[in-house]
């Protein structure tokens, strides 16, 4: 057992991990000492200024980050927000995360725990701020009372209050202890963006360190002392049930201790090691009825969406004027039909969780995107009472929407709750991983538009048909039986507006729901409304006899900010000119998640079939850039995550189950492949609530390069991935 | 009993021969730096060294490795001081969440052992790690930047 292990356990009834492994329990001042990151002294306890800023006497400040840290940089970016008005000196910064049950006892008052829809920053930015503003305020008070000055004579500045009139100093580290007995003042004023210093800067990521050490802790890696392993096998149908199952057959093998049934589906062994655990899994007989759903395949599922794309009824998500009347007695229409598969998300560390379990206690460490949604689960899971429950966040390895659902942390509440007293860690293999996801919703898509005889785009129709995510994961956020959701990027104006202004326009879904559990899957339903709308847009420019991006310039006139990111990529890429020769270029745009995002592909195609993507120009306007070297790796790891999808990825069904196992069948971009990319950060300022960051710019990354390769070879393809084509990279 | 040596160090563990080296890393040696990602050699994330060489530790038996040097993530460091290699992702800030790097800067520092000034195009055949969050672009900076360094 390795000293951090060790450390956790001790400490684990009270430790908050913290950045770079380095936690201080609320305010206790708990140390885990890291090989490379600890810092030198056991700090005594400090009680915090307020519930985001912790000052210890050297001068350490800990701010407390709500939302989980998945690789997007969100723990950087929330500590810089609220450096930035506690005018600490950002050399000092470490973080540390909150307890669910240390929110729920504390009346929320670090407010929403979840980390996905890009929300991290975007929505939590001005509180977290007036967190910040609000402590330094009670710190200059508390130097300004021991001075017996009045606070409007005192600065602060990088952890230092300076007394104007008679220069005499002091730091947050003396006097935080006096601002921690001052009420919190409420209506604190923030800075002008103009005035930030931290704010808007490429300061390094916080938590870079133990990652190349090979240091830091994930969920998959924790180990407490008298931990027994334990490996799970659902039933591979969703839906169906455990018949039955012969423990006899494995309990011999060596450190096997126990075959238990989780729930109505699934099976686990337990054992000395995971290794134990799995192999006597994989040895064990088990008999699932596999339920209504296993005969089911993908040609039973696309046939249902074929279906919905002609079908009467619909859910209208977006219109004006009257597009059916448009295209009825339009001059000339286009039409096309697309279609995108379930995807994995397939998150490099398989999803997992450890629980321990005792009728007073219910301990839970888990690698979640929402803190509170993983306690409420592991409450209900185990029947105790909230205050006799706390879940711990760890690190993740990649979230990507999946970890926000809490079958993982469920199943090992179950386990831990047959075992009391055992600490039981969970790991799914990858298979389980990849056959038990939370699919990207399937769709497809029939898109119509008309032409005046001046060749003006008159109408458009964009039909959806298929899976709705919310019908599923939060039927009561449905209005009138619509998925709002299912329009991200076609919407009417909001977080997720459609671009473009159209005439006579009519975006419509004809919800075709499947036995195959949906999920959020970065970019979410941006990711193929995107590739509907932006290629058959091409396809507009094209049969009006248009260039694609003064196609789109004209269609953008009442959205400066679509056109600003488009004319960025196109400025950039150079679209004036003409490209290098056997270089093709396409772009694509949209609105999502509160960003405006565009793409410029360059590439070239060998043989009519081999894909080299050279370069890759991509802009995003989030409004405000709280660290533009974070955002720039997160829209060149966006191009990994799109274009690995359009090229390779797809989850198919037979027989009820998801037919791909592992990266051999569900393969992953390696950096052979990767396009250079260039990013163009705007961060335009304003009013409009701010844009998201890790998702965005992947919906713009398929949809440009395949506007390119239509470009060079004449061909639009319609479904995906391309390898179903043949096509792929050279 | 099997005996190994890892990152210079004599180790005897009690497993079955079969046991994927990985899991003897990770579960009996407690060096879990070294991850776990597909177990079918395909995403990269479980590299070690093997007398030098990056071999995929999920899919070695235990048994075949007795006696022979191994090295992991944790054995790059020179005491406190950094491989170049973890010195050059720390300064071209490569990791996102991070998972996946262990195995990425082990497939490298071996790679740079045959290669010490790797191409772009050796780098493309030399390295076939899968990472999720897609630091592609900075892994090759990174690479280039290590290169540089004596
Ligand atoms: S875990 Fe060994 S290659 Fe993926
Ligand atoms: S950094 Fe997350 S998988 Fe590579």
């Amino acid at each position: 057992m390795n000293d951090m292990n060790d450390l956790l356990a001790m400490n684990r009834r009270r430790f908050v991990l913290g950045t770079a492994g380095v936690g201080g329990g609320l305010a206790l001042g708990l140390q885990l000492p890291l090989a490379a990151t600890a810092e030198a002294a056991t700090p005594a306890a400090v009680p915090e200024v307020n519930a985001w800023v912790v000052i210890r006497p050297d001068d350490t400040v800990v701010i407390r980050i709500a939302r989980s840290e998945m690789g997007q940089g969100t723990l950087t970016g929330l500590a810089q927000l609220v450096a930035e008005e506690l005018q600490c000196d950002w050399s000092k910064v470490t973080t540390e995360y909150p307890t669910p049950g240390e929110n729920v006892r504390r009346k929320r008052i670090w407010r929403d725990f979840s980390t996905g829809g890009s929300r991290g920053i975007r929505a939590s930015h001005e509180y977290v701020r007036e967190g910040g503003a609000a402590a330094r305020i009670m710190l200059v008070q508390a130097a300004a009372d021991q001075w017996g000055v009045p606070a409007a004579e005192c600065s602060a500045a990088n952890s230092v209050i300076t007394h104007g009139p008679s220069g005499r100093k002091t730091t947050y580290g003396k006097v935080a202890l006096a601002a921690s007995k001052l009420e919190v003042p409420k209506d604190v004023k923030l800075k002008d963006p103009k005035d930030w210093t931290i704010v808007g800067k490429p300061v390094r990521r916080l938590d870079t360190r133990p990652k190349v050490l090979g240091a830091q802790i994930y969920g998959a890696d924790l180990r407490l002392p008298g931990m027994l392993n334990a490996a799970i096998r659902d039933c591979p149908v969703q839906g169906g049930t455990v018949r039955s199952f012969d423990a006899s057959a494995v309990l011999g093998m060596k450190g096997v201790r126990h075959v238990l049934q989780v729930g109505r589906s699934a099976v686990v062994v337990v054992a000395d090691t995971w290794w134990q655990a799995k192999t006597a899994l994989a040895a064990l007989p088990i008999d699932f009825d596999e339920g209504p759903n296993a005969k089911v395949s993908s040609a039973d599922i696309d046939a249902r969406l074929v279906e919905g794309l002609t079908a009467t009824e619909a859910f209208v998500g977006n219109s004006n004027g009257d597009a059916k009347a448009a295209l009825s007695g339009a001059a000339r229409t286009v039409e096309a039909t697309y279609a995108y598969p379930f995807l994995n998300h397939a998150t490099m560390e398989p999803m997992n969780a450890t629980a321990l379990y005792t009728p007073e206690k219910l301990e839970v460490w888990a690698p979640t995107q929402n803190g509170e949604a993983s306690f409420a689960a592991a409450v209900e899971a185990s029947g105790l009472p909230a205050d006799k429950v706390d879940v711990y966040k760890i690190n993740l390895g990649g979230g990507f929407g999946r970890r926000g659902f809490q079958d993982y942390v469920v199943q090992a509440v179950l386990v831990a709750k047959q075992l009391p007293g055992i600490p039981v860690k969970l790991l799914w293999s990858r298979e389980e991983d990849m056959t038990h996801g939370r699919y990207h919703p399937i769709m497809q898509a029939k898109l119509v538009g008309g032409f005046d005889a001046q060749n003006n785009l008159t109408g458009l129709h964009l039909r959806l048909s298929g899976q709705s995510i919310l019908a599923d994961v939060f039927p009561a956020n449905l209005v009138k039986g619509m998925d709002p959701l299912t329009f991200q990027g076609l919407a009417m104006p909001g977080e997720h507006g459609f671009g473009y202004t159209v005439p006579n326009l009519l975006i419509d879904h004809a919800m075709r729901n499947t036995h195959v559990k949906p999920g959020f899957w970065r970019g979410v339903n941006a990711n193929q409304n995107a590739i509907f709308l932006e290629c058959f847009i091409d396809e507009l420019a094209e049969a009006s006899g248009k260039d694609a991006v003064e196609f789109r310039r004209a269609l953008t006139a009442n959205h400066p900010r679509n056109r600003g990111v488009l004319e960025a990529v196109a400025d950039r890429i150079g679209w004036s000119k003409p490209a290098a020769p056997g270089i093709f270029r396409g772009v694509a745009q949209m609105k999502a998640f509160g960003s405006f995002v565009a793409a410029a592909a360059e590439i070239s195609v060998e043989g009519g079939n081999k894909i080299k993507v050279h370069r890759i120009v991509a802009a995003t306007d989030p409004g405000y850039a709280v660290n533009p070297a974070q955002i720039e790796r997160q829209i060149a790891g966006s191009f990994v995550y799109g274009l690995s999808a359009l090229f390779f990825e797809e989850c198919t069904v037979k027989d009820g189950r998801i037919e791909q196992q592992n990266f051999d069948t569900f393969p992953s971009m390696h950096i052979r492949h990767m396009p250079k990319v260039e990013s163009i950060v705007m961060a335009t300022g304003g009013n409009e609530p701010w844009g998201g960051i890790g998702e965005p710019t992947i919906c713009v990354a398929a949809p440009a390069v395949l506007n390119a390769f239509y470009r060079a070879t004449g061909k639009r393809v319609r479904t995906f991935p391309l390898k179903k084509h043949g096509i792929t990279f050279a | 009993m099997i005996g190994l040596t890892i990152n210079g160090k004599s180790h005897k563990v009690d497993a079955d021969p079969t046991t994927p080296l990985l899991w003897v890393l990770r579960e009996q040696v407690g060096l879990t730096g070294t991850k776990y990602g597909c177990g079918v050699a395909q995403c990269g994330a479980c590299t070690v060294h093997l007398d030098g060489a990056a071999v995929r530790s999920c899919s070695i038996p235990v048994a075949a490795v007795a006696g022979r040097r191994i090295t992991t993530i944790e054995g790059l460091a020179n005491g406190t001081k950094l491989h170049k290699v973890q010195q050059a992702w720390l300064d071209n800030e490569v990791p996102q969440c991070g998972y996946c790097q262990s195995g990425m800067i082990m497939a490298v520092t071996a790679l740079l052992k045959q290669k010490p000034k790797p191409t772009d195009a050796d780098i493309d055949a030399g390295i076939t790690n899968i990472c999720r969050c897609g630091t592609f672009q900075q892994v090759r900076q990174a690479i280039h930047a290590a290169a540089a360094r004596a």
